[in-house]
């Protein structure tokens, strides 16, 4: 018996002129996203590399941001240093507040609260990631400020040995400190959701083992559900920090943008860059809507760079799981 | 002789301990009264921190006494957790209840029939209304989902019945572009189209922007809900002769249809409250503009941010009615995305 009878018989077909067509179609369809990616960065790019040229690397690190003049006919100059820093402060000092708090509510949802509890709360903070940015800082600036500022002060008499929260003016509202509270709650919701998978993954039978050799909620909880969690929050955390770093319109309300960096953060001064981009659109000269670009394709790949990280983690999480 | 066990929960709480705890609340609350009332503490602030300090103190105290430290701890975590749990609830409300409060002085008929033509935004609110920013925002969500709504679908179609090399590429850039700042996806259209071939701002040029924002979601709604449909469905439309294409459109488009529909909601949800890329592509008007190419337009979200930027009492009522209209809009949108979607999957 020669070799090739036990080899099995090889079925080919050719698919149809319709399902070349149509994979065709889907195909290109699937590659939308890498299109838009692709585009958002060339757009900007383009638009912008006048300012990058032009300013180089101190785009990024210079604080001031000096419009054309179109009087003294001087071309303004640009840098983002300032906002930069301040989105970063805000969007740490949120990712401080929310953190916490989401865990904890996650924990509380999966794990701590009786049973007809659990599906209204579920939604009440599905529900809250469905509201739009423009209410949260409507909130934020008419609610939230009057009750932050005394807040602020507070902790300025008691804590103000503390050179962040020392205030060399006297003025507290549109803080950085108010700003990061409006950003806190809106990206509980997002950090919850995630939390709140994962622990309802922890495996129910360590749980019941833990029980069983008599620890109480807190130590199951502990040696189970945290430790299998743990990775899903840090991925949740970086995507909570994507949307703050992004967040605008909200900001904008509750945020005295100054074009100095100022650690100070209780004080009424403090940086967005995505503010900054809505704040001087609307008198922005031609080569200073340059300079926005250049500012939003920074943003751009930062929050680029946060997402991919937060989906590596989350990656490597459910491969070690 | 018959035994009859009745079965037990030891782990219950009985009467003693549950009259324990109300005591442990109450005594806190009093505590809490008593503070407020003979030291330099005043305010709700400090009436709730003192109130969490005290009734954490006390069911600690009491687990300790009754079971030892690690009871302490977990009496102590469990009043954290709720504290947290309660943290967040509260802004919730907050928002929900001032919203509503603070939205009914200017919601009367002549909001949903006026536009800002003759009246202007910081006149008496018994004259002028929103219609415009409510048909533009229909006009702008309407003509984004028209957009998004296909091609989110097909990208979900590549990863759920091409399955090819791409599709962990592609599930990974879907979920980097769910991120990409809504500011972004407004300078992007900005500049390549608005100061390209659209000529100016126009609706489409919003449309454009929010349909960015929009394909992510209704990709992966589409993707989770195309994974639901039955592998043997697939095979079946096979067996029977039909081509791919055919079992796609006749077979598996359909079974996931209310799916889809929900996809398309939650994606419409996300996207009409966005404000930020409007401002940089539609620009805003004051009466209702038919044409998305031509011309600005204006939408719910950019109103109450124009309004808020007005700075008048006038102006705030209007600001505040918006974000109610808005708010109770995007919410009936969730509220029947989610009523659908609970319907399918039982």
């Amino acid at each position: 018996m020669s070799d090739a009878a036990v080899q099995p018989r090889e079925i080919t077909t050719s698919p149809r002129p319709s399902d070349r067509v149509f994979r065709g179609i889907v195909t290109a369809g699937g590659l939308t996203s890498l299109v838009v990616l692709a585009l958002i960065a060339i757009f900007l790019y383009v638009k912008s590399h006048a300012v990058f040229t032009t300013f180089g690397w101190h785009f990024i690190t210079d604080a001031n941001w000096t419009p054309d003049d179109s009087v003294k006919m001087s071309t303004g100059h640009y840098g983002i240093g300032a906002m930069l820093v301040g989105t970063l402060i805000t969007s740490v000092m949120a990712i401080i507040f929310a953190v916490p708090v989401a865990i904890g509510l996650a924990l509380f949802l999966t794990h701590y609260a009786p049973h007809w509890m659990r599906a209204p709360l579920t939604l009440l903070v599905d529900l809250m990631a469905a509201i739009p940015s423009v209410v949260y800082g409507l909130w934020g600036f008419f609610v939230l400020m009057p009750m932050a500022i005394n807040w602020s002060m507070l902790i300025n008499h008691y804590l103000g040995f503390i050179p962040i929260f020392s205030v060399p003016v006297p003025i507290f509202d549109r803080s950085p400190f108010i700003a990061s509270l409006v950003l806190a709650v809106m990206i509980v919701p997002i950090i919850t959701a995630i939390a709140r998978e994962v622990y309802a993954q922890a495996p129910r039978d360590h749980i019941e083992a833990a029980y069983a050799l008599g620890s109480t909620k807190w130590a199951a909880m502990r040696a189970v559900v945290l430790p299998h969690g743990r990775a899903g929050v840090i991925g949740g955390t970086m995507l909570g920090l994507g949307r703050a770093l992004g967040e605008t319109v909200a900001v904008y309300m509750v945020l005295n943008l100054v074009y100095s960096v100022n650690f100070h953060v209780l004080q009424s001064a403090g940086g967005s860059v995505a503010s900054m981009i809505v704040n001087k659109f609307g008198e922005a000269t031609s080569f200073e809507v340059q300079g926005l670009m250049a500012a939003g394709l920074v943003l751009f790949l930062l929050t680029l760079l946060v997402n991919f990280a937060a989906d590596l983690v989350v990656r490597l999480a459910s491969k070690g799981a | 002789m018959s035994v009859s066990v009745l079965p037990t929960q030891p782990w219950r709480a009985t009467p003693r301990i549950m009259a324990t705890e109300a005591a442990g609340v109450l005594a806190a609350l009093l505590l809490t009264l008593l503070t407020l009332r003979f030291t330099g503490f005043s305010g709700r602030l400090a009436a709730a921190v003192l109130f969490v300090a005290f009734a954490t103190a006390i069911s600690s105290g009491i687990e300790w006494r009754r079971r030892g430290f690690e009871a302490a701890q977990d009496a102590f975590v469990r009043a954290m957790l709720l504290t947290a749990s309660a943290l967040v609830m509260l802004p919730l409300l907050s928002i929900l209840w001032t919203v509503v409060q603070n939205g009914r002085a200017a919601l009367r008929p002549n909001f949903f029939t006026q536009d800002l033509t003759s009246a202007s935004g910081t006149g008496p609110i018994d004259q002028g209304g929103a219609i415009h920013a409510i048909v533009g925002s229909i006009e702008l969500v309407a003509l984004a989902t028209l957009i998004a709504m296909p091609l989110g679908v097909l990208s979900a179609l590549y990863l759920t019945e091409i399955r090819g090399r791409l599709s962990g590429t592609i599930r990974f850039l879907t979920q980097a572009m769910s991120g990409v700042p809504s500011v972004v996806a407004g300078l992007f259209v900005y500049s390549a189209w608005v100061l390209g071939p659209g000529k100016g701002f126009s609706g489409f040029a919003g449309a454009l922007a929010l349909a960015i924002l929009m394909l992510p979601t209704v990709a992966r709604t589409a993707e989770e809900v195309l994974k639901l449909v039955p592998e043997h469905l697939r095979e079946a439309g096979l067996a029977l002769g039909g081509t791919q294409w055919r079992t796609v459109a006749g077979i598996v488009l359909p079974t996931a249809r209310s799916g889809l529909i929900t996809a398309g909601i939650l994606g419409v949800a996300r996207i009409a409250g966005e404000t930020a890329p409007l401002i940089l592509t539609v620009f805003g008007a004051v009466a209702i503009n038919t044409s998305m190419f031509n011309g600005p337009v204006s939408a719910l979200p950019l109103y109450v941010f124009g309004e808020l930027k007005l700075g008048l009492d006038t102006a705030f009522a209007r600001a505040w009615t918006g974000a109610l209209v808005l708010m109770f809009l995007v919410l009936v949108l969730f509220a029947f995305a989610r009523w659908l979607g609970g319907r399918n999957t039982r």
